[in-house]
């Protein structure tokens, strides 16, 4: 059984139909892909998923138990840690502040759990005591995943990563993103940088206007030719 | 400099009421980006509930001892606290919260807002003497000096002294609790980023329910102790009300150091207004004036510092 099972969900913002019946799964383990242009659905899916956003039809389980409607901050009892498009870290707040407001859902921070952190992003080490809001791009988008896994995630929801980052910062996160599914953690990333995404996923789905146009592995979409095209910006040898 | 330092006391016990209602305001604003008008009204409760409450144990407190006084005292501030933390937890679920939830422009919590305040006056009002001001009875010798401040004549008097230490302990308190508690993490993650403050696991409703207690119940304190110091009445938030929502301008609306600074700060100023020279002869200019000075001050921190003297945001108080 999956571990998420998105079965034919529609959101509308008011009278729109942001997305038009989505239906995909991410198996325990796995690293999935959401790919698509601006205004796909990617982030919406998501947002789904996390609680952030209700279906107006369609259900969502997760392990097996339906969670669609229930609101975010309960979801994230059930391990679902959604890391937000643009970072969205506390500026006004410190690193280490931060990295325990990721574990708000425990009576206490787990310090085993803090130490791996900062052992897998020492940056965040060198700034602990400094505000979130003077951090680097790259460094608030570490601090975002950190502060994510400080609430012992199963499901780690990543919305666009590598945005606005320089690509040797992008690679280090993708890394990262790696070592921590190595870790066990079921990943479902959403990205428009299609090329280190499929390399890194096993399996992606293509969203454009609200539905899902194109599945399959990584492998698989990364030689397709209409991903190709579309996303990797090649030309088709015809 | 007798004067002087009388005036500074007597200000530095205003401004303490001051900056604890400010307080109220400046939580509710980090938290909803909203002024909760109706916030003088829960400073007004604090004091007629504090004096129905305490009248029921003390009759006439005219030869307490210490720790007697200090029992009252306690007693006035907790049932100050409870009151207004009451109100304000009501007045958010009954005038915000619908329409928080339907999602209403900025505006229509600001009627809404006005609309609690007038209530809530009329409705004291109506229960309790509309015209007469009503006076808390001597629950011991307010005025008697404590100690006089050496090299010099100037006095501080019992209820300046517990008006102070109290207002002090409290923010201090508060302090604490908004920067070292998960209380306090779970309101400055709301005020920073709501959404995002969800994604933790943090309850946004629950979390601005406990916000507008926590005003609630600084602001009824210091209904209390105003109510003891001066005599009070149903419109008695009106003026208070406005001060403190200047002072917590003054410091940086959203910022808790800021209105506690914000508000010691306007008291201060309005009440040395009569220690000014005037004209360079010595002389003074009246009582009348110290409105005017206060909101003279007011604008010119605005103009040269529009976000108030520490700055806006709830976050960086911590």
């Amino acid at each position: 059984m999956s571990l998420l099972e998105v079965d034919d969900i529609e959101v509308r913002y008011g009278a729109i139909r942001a997305l038009k019946g989505v239906t995909f799964d991410v198996n325990e383990g796995e690293v999935v892909a959401l790919l698509g242009a601006n205004g796909a659905g990617k982030t919406t899916t998501q947002k789904t998923v996390s609680g952030m956003l209700r279906p107006s039809l369609g259900e969502i389980r997760f392990d097996g138990q339906r969670i669609d409607g229930i609101p975010a901050h309960q979801l994230i009892h059930l391990g679902i840690c959604h890391v937000p498009e643009g970072r969205r870290v506390f500026p006004m707040m410190t690193v280490a502040e931060n990295l325990e407001m990721g574990a708000f859902r425990f009576k206490k921070p787990d310090s085993t759990i803090h130490d791996r952190v900062i052992e897998l992003f020492p940056r965040l080490g060198e700034r602990y005591k400094q505000f979130a809001g003077t951090l680097s791009g790259g460094e608030q988008q570490m601090l975002a995943i950190g502060r994510a896994l400080m609430g012992k995630p199963r499901l780690l929801l990543l919305d666009e990563p590598s945005m606005g980052l320089a690509p040797l910062i992008i690679k280090q996160i993708f890394d990262i993103v790696k070592e921590i599914n190595e870790q066990g953690v079921t990943v479902l990333l959403v990205e428009q940088n299609a090329a280190q995404a499929l390399a890194l996923a096993d399996r992606g789905y293509v969203l454009e206007t609200g539905e899902i146009v194109l599945s399959g592995t990584g492998q698989e979409l990364l030689t397709d030719d209409r991903i190709r095209a579309a996303y990797l910006g090649e030309e088709i040898a015809s | 400099m007798t004067d002087f330092l009388n005036y500074l006391v007597l200000g530095l016990t205003r401004g303490s009421m001051y900056a604890l209602i400010a307080l109220g305001y400046t939580l509710v604003y980090g938290v909803l980006q909203l002024i909760n008008f109706a916030h003088s009204e829960v400073f007004m409760s604090g004091a007629f509930g504090s004096y129905l409450i305490v009248g029921m144990f003390v009759h006439d407190g005219q030869h307490l001892a210490w720790w007697q006084v200090t029992l009252v005292m306690f007693l006035g501030l907790l049932s100050g606290a409870l009151v207004g933390a009451a109100v304000a937890w009501g007045l958010e679920r009954v005038a915000y919260r619908p329409l928080r939830r339907r999602g209403a422009p900025k505006l229509a919590f600001l009627i809404s807002a006005i609309g609690m305040s007038f209530f809530l006056s009329q409705l004291a009002g109506k229960l309790f003497n509309r015209l007469s001001q009503n006076q808390f009875p001597s629950y011991f010798d307010q005025n008697k000096a404590v100690f006089t401040i050496p090299g010099s004549g100037a006095t501080v008097s019992r209820i300046q002294l517990i008006v102070i230490v109290s207002a002090v302990i409290m923010m201090v308190f508060l302090d604490r609790l908004v920067s070292g508690t998960k209380l306090g993490r779970s309101i400055r993650g709301v005020a920073e980023d709501a959404p995002t403050a969800a994604l933790m696991g943090i309850d946004i409703d629950k979390t601005i329910s406990r916000t507008f207690i926590i005003g609630g119940a600084l602001g009824g304190a210091a209904g209390f102790l105003f109510g003891t110091t001066f005599v009070f009445s149903n419109i008695m938030g009106f003026i208070p009300g406005v001060k403190a929502f200047a002072a917590a301008v003054l410091g940086g609306i959203g910022n808790i150091r800021g209105a506690m600074i914000g508000g010691l700060l306007l008291g201060v100023v309005e009440n040395l207004v009569p220690t000014f020279p005037w004209n360079g002869s010595g002389g003074w200019i009246g009582l009348q004036w110290t409105d005017v000075v206060a909101f003279v001050v007011l604008v010119l921190v605005l103009v040269f510092r529009p976000t108030g003297i520490l700055g806006e945001r709830l976050g960086r108080a911590a």
